[in-house]
């Protein structure tokens, strides 16, 4: 089925791809040009999502996991990240516009977009620091007190650096999951049409997604736009399948240098 | 871990205390009257106890006896658990360790632990033996390298891996791990020495190499060690306490224990009737 969808994808955007198509603005009512913005525009909601979401994901993964004592309260957190994990991405929308883009008055932004995603990849994030700070044999933790270290020391010169590719992995496979969702920037950064690239955190961008999403239903002339519908489909489906196989080499990587250093 | 998979006992008549038989000048570890708790179970009773230095203490008795949670009250790794609670007098060179006032931190320093499982870090073998230093805040590159190289030296281990400190420590066998580990809590120099069963990970070869290595470290310090093994504890120890369901029975030389046995219980354990 995976092959199904990536073939037809394939099949159909590979023959767009060219350089013009994503180095260009798009032109001629998007039935022409590239997608340059928009994959500008991705990349810095994936970075802006991930340097609100990792720091914050990775403490309380920490606290979570080394912290807290068992109890109701440890099960309870547990079970709210699970259940925030399960909010369908549009009411991450809804609330991202609502808290950043009003409240707060960011405006549509890349700000707030980030912002809204990076609540997204929070649960994830949490729950994949917290199992890979749990995969770690309390024997070493043990180990390390025995010699005197606190428990900062040990989480930090120890547990840590063990977890670090797991971490990593789950950081970079949950950047693959930011750059895909649409339902999230729709109220919050994307921009229907913009043809030119953002200047601060403030301003609005075209995101591949949500670009996707308007050139199949509203575009000026929907057949003329189709095949920069697939090509741009073929690009977020290399940037995702990028990501994955990133996280996967990263964590090859790193496993080894781990055992060795 | 052991003592919680105890049953329930019945609060029976604390056994009268051993009594110390064995006087020398100072004490490195001292209990006195020491009781635990797991929650309402009763795990260590009133117990008294004393190491002295350049000595081997062995501690033996069946599973669950609470020889190793009496071992763990040393470095305070007990408070760690759950749910513990303890009273009594715990003294390292006469100092009560369990004071409000104790940096249990600084008292791990002070007192080296080696466990039943081998556990280097997954670091090269230089930075495991130089990791109780570091987390201490030595930084003195010259000062680190002589103390790794002293205590591999201890531990027996130098000669096989000094052409390879950079490699990770999980290249090295069981055995060697064991001896590296033994090296780590040397580096700190502590003034205790605590083993919870360091060879029964181990083969027959490395089991004894150990026991060699028990035997030159007795030089320079007081060790406690828990085993199961008595002929182990007949080999490496100069001291040997026999614990029996949380009660400490009887303490005294090894050759005591093990051939003129005061107490039916001890005499029936270290002739393998029961245990």
């Amino acid at each position: 089925m995976l092959f199904l969808i990536l073939g037809f994808i394939i099949v159909r955007g590979i023959g767009v791809i060219n350089w013009t198509f994503l180095t260009a603005m798009p032109k001629e009512g998007m039935t022409g040009g590239g997608i340059f913005p928009a994959i500008v525009g991705t990349f810095s909601l994936i970075i802006g999502s991930m340097l609100f979401a990792f720091p914050i994901g990775v403490l309380s993964g920490i606290y979570i996991n080394e912290y807290l004592k068992e109890s109701w309260f440890k099960s309870f957190i547990r079970m709210m990240t699970n259940n925030l994990a399960g909010v369908p991405s549009i009411v991450f929308g809804l609330f991202g516009m609502a808290l950043f883009v009003n409240k707060l008055k960011f405006g549509d932004s890349i700000l707030a977009g980030s912002l809204t995603l990076g609540l997204l990849a929070l649960p994830v994030i949490i729950r994949t620091t917290e199992e890979a700070l749990k995969s770690v044999d309390d024997s070493l933790r043990i180990g390390s007190y025995a010699l005197g270290a606190t428990k900062l020391q040990t989480i930090y010169k120890v547990v840590l650096p063990i977890s670090f590719p797991n971490i990593l992995t789950g950081l970079i496979l949950s950047m693959g999951r930011v750059s895909g969702e649409t339902a999230p920037i729709l109220f919050t950064v994307a921009a229907y049409f913009l043809p030119k690239l953002p200047h601060s955190i403030f301003d609005q961008v075209m995101a591949l997604p949500y670009h996707l999403y308007v050139l199949t239903t509203s575009g000026t002339n929907m057949e003329a736009s189709r095949p920069m519908a697939y090509g741009t489909a073929f690009v977020l489906v290399a940037i995702v399948l990028m990501f994955n196989l990133i996280a996967n080499a990263l964590r090859r990587y790193f496993g080894k240098k781990v055992k060795m250093n | 871990m052991e003592t919680i998979y105890m049953s329930k006992v019945k609060k029976s008549k604390v056994e009268q205390n051993p009594k110390q038989e064995v006087s020398v000048s100072a004490k490195v570890a001292e209990a006195q009257n020491v009781n635990l708790f797991y929650g309402d179970f009763h795990a260590l009773k009133n117990i008294s106890f004393e190491a002295t230095p350049n000595t081997v203490t062995a501690l033996i008795g069946p599973s669950g006896c609470g020889k190793s949670t009496f071992l763990r009250l040393f470095n305070r790794m007990n408070d760690l658990i759950d749910g513990v609670s303890i009273s009594g007098k715990i003294l390292l060179n006469g100092e009560n360790i369990y004071d409000r006032k104790t940096d249990v931190d600084n008292l791990r320093k002070r007192v080296g632990m080696v466990f039943q499982k081998p556990n280097p870090f997954p670091k090269s073998i230089y930075e495991n033996v130089a990791y109780g230093l570091r987390v201490n805040g030595i930084s003195d590159k010259n000062y680190i390298s002589e103390k790794v190289r002293t205590s591999l030296v201890q531990a027996a281990l130098w000669d096989e891996v000094k052409d390879n400190l950079k490699k990770s420590a999980f290249e090295l066998s069981g055995g060697q791990q064991q001896r590296l580990c033994i090296a780590r809590a040397l580096a700190v120099e502590p003034e205790l020495v605590l083993m919870d069963e360091p060879a029964s990970a181990l083969d027959p070869i490395s089991t004894a190499k150990i026991e060699d290595l028990i035997y030159e470290l007795k030089k320079t310090y007081a060790i406690i060690i828990v085993t199961h093994n008595m002929q182990q504890a007949g080999r490496v120890s100069d001291f040997t306490s026999f614990f029996y369901m949380g009660e400490l029975i009887e303490h005294g030389s090894t050759k005591q224990i093990f051939t003129s046995p005061k107490d039916i219980k001890t005499q029936n354990y270290v002739t393998g009737r029961f245990g």
